[in-house]
């Protein structure tokens, strides 16, 4: 098995299935019904997205291991998304600041690994630019919408950006497996994309009358797998079905 | 307006509606059927909404990604089906934050079924087979209903009700063909569903207030008891592809009438959630209530935010 190319998709769609899950647990519980919808989508393209990655991860591992396996049946430390994703629905401003902190990476990064090496991650990267592009724009323009809306949406909005920045910084780190990728020209450099987003994401906070933070002091670990405490909880409900009753069809 | 002349609008009305003509929201409409639809469409509405609850308490817990993305396209559907049909009872004169007032009090209704729990993976696979196989046989006859929007709505609404019907038998077809303990769970879904599904088709025809007048105007096309034994004659073969005990000693098939003779219903069990007093009652609503409380600081900052935006425009037009 090619362990970096598996260990460099599970970084991926970690990221998307750990987020389409917080997602998935707002459906039925938005601020209207048009939220709500926008949110459940949100939430089924990024798991749309985790099955070709997953499926294709499974391949590589060749062990019989399915997509099912992968997503649910891992121990907390082996899941390798970025702190950034597991981060709590606190309230909405909490998850449009998560939505859009993430998707303004994730837009920079398909538009790279459009250009991989590795034909199968192109096409995933190809499929789902035009999905995440709807998300960036449903994600910033709410960030602007709270941040110029009252007084009372603009400090939760500020607020919430000013929590959830200490996990940025760790979406431009690189692992081991995801240097190897990148100089097979199958991986993205992901330190090259730092300037322009911190640059793209300051414009949209400056647009919407939010103060750019400035702390300098960051959090990391997701990608080796040392999470919040968050993630436990998360996994429990994810993992759920598949620990209690192993081995079965659905 | 003279008495002659609203008699003479009233006949011109009946007979459109005779005509198979369809009533739009500009026509002329008497008070009473205007009231009729809000009431039933806001309803249907309401039920799509509440719907949502159950289903999407499985969705982080659901049991595979096939599963799971198709259990959030369709609680995604049902949150569609109730922005058409908000939308349409809107076209009556009532606002949707009206409507929304009116469930959030307990002056409207929604369907009672979704004030039972969804305990288990093979609830998912229950209430599609069933109570969206419920809710087709009270549907499909409003395609043709007189009000152009509703009929509209439904549509479309019915189209998308087939499919998740279909995916729920498939849910319970992978469990009843799975492990022994796949199949008891499918069962005991069965065991908690059936009945309260029976109850979807409303209160038998004696004690149903509507019917007549629901009748003329194509709201309805067949009585509650026509349509429970539909229901009923078409489900039972289903439980026996699956292999399940439909949960009623009394259930036989009738040679003579060609249908299934079945077993008397709880109906103190229906009127008792009806008036608010079942399992689920007062969760759904608190979680109702609850997400429109939680996002009031939402609406209001997408409201100021227009209405800076439409400012800052009408200023640089200046």
């Amino acid at each position: 098995m090619n362990s970096n190319l598996y260990n460099y998709i599970l970084g991926i769609a970690d990221n998307s299935l750990i987020l389409g899950q917080r997602l998935g647990e707002l459906c039925g519980h938005g601020p209207t019904l048009e939220t709500d919808i926008a949110g459940t989508n949100i939430s089924l393209d990024l798991f749309g997205q985790v099955r070709s990655y997953f499926q294709y991860a499974a391949k590589i591992a060749g062990d019989g291991r399915t997509e099912d396996d992968i997503a649910m049946l891992r121990k907390e430390r082996e899941y390798k998304n970025v702190l950034l994703v597991e981060q709590p629905n606190t309230n909405f401003a909490y998850t449009i600041g998560r939505q859009f902190l993430f998707d303004a990476y994730h837009l920079s990064f398909l538009k790279e690994l459009q250009k991989s090496a590795d034909l199968t991650l192109s096409a995933i990267a190809n499929k789902s630019i035009k999905e995440v592009s709807y998300h960036e724009r449903f994600s910033s323009d709410w960030v602007k919408r709270l941040g110029d809306g009252t007084d009372e949406s603009k400090a939760k909005m500020q607020e919430a950006i000013n929590d959830l920045w200490m996990y940025t910084d760790e979406l431009f780190h690189q692992t081991d497996a995801d240097k190897v990728m990148v100089e097979e020209s199958v991986g993205v450099d992901v330190t090259k994309l730092k300037d322009d987003y911190y640059n793209y994401v300051s414009e949209v906070l400056e647009e919407a009358g939010l103060i750019v933070p400035e702390s300098k002091y960051f959090h990391k670990g997701g990608k080796q797998g040392i999470h919040t405490e968050h993630l436990g909880y998360l996994l429990a409900d994810l993992q759920y079905m598949q620990r209690t009753y192993p081995n079965m069809e659905w | 307006m003279s008495e002659e002349q609203i008699k003479s609008l009233e006949r011109h009305f009946n007979e459109r509606i005779a005509n198979d003509e369809k009533i739009e929201p500009k026509d002329w409409m008497p008070e009473k059927y205007r009231k009729t639809h809000i009431r039933q469409i806001s309803q249907h509405a309401h039920s799509e909404i509440v719907g949502m609850l159950p289903e999407g308490n499985w969705i982080t817990r659901a049991p595979s990604l096939r599963r799971k993305v198709a259990l959030l396209a369709k609680v995604q559907d049902e949150a569609g089906h109730g922005l058409y049909l908000y939308s349409a009872c809107e076209t009556l004169g009532v606002s949707r934050d009206e409507l929304y007032e009116q469930l959030h009090t307990g002056k409207a209704k929604y369907s009672s079924i979704f004030n039972y729990p969804a305990l288990t993976w093979a609830d998912m696979g229950a209430i599609g087979w069933l109570v969206d196989g419920a809710a087709i046989i009270n549907q499909v006859p409003l395609c043709n209903t007189s009000y152009g929007p509703y009929a509209r709505a439904m549509i479309r609404v019915c189209k998308e009700e087939s499919f998740h019907q279909r995916q729920g038998f498939e849910i319970m077809l992978k469990l009843c063909n799975g492990t022994p303990e796949q199949k008891e769970m499918a069962q005991d879904a069965l065991n908690r569903w059936w009945w309260p599904s029976l109850m979807m088709l409303g209160p038998t025809d004696d004690k149903s207030v509507h019917t007549e007048q629901s009748m003329k105007w194509k709201l309805k096309r067949k009585t509650n008891d026509e349509l429970r034994q539909q229901f009923i004659d078409q489900t039972v073969p289903q439980a026996d592809v699956l292999g399940l005990t439909v949960p009623d000693k009394d259930l036989k098939w009738n040679e003579e009438r060609q249908s299934y003779d079945f077993g008397e219903i709880d109906w103190e069990e229906f009127w008792q959630v009806v008036k608010g007093h079942g399992p689920m009652n007062k969760e759904r609503m608190k979680a109702r209530v609850g997400a429109w409380e939680r996002g009031e600081w939402v609406r209001e900052a997408a409201m100021a935010h227009a209405e800076k935006k439409q400012k800052r425009k009408e200023k640089q037009a200046v």
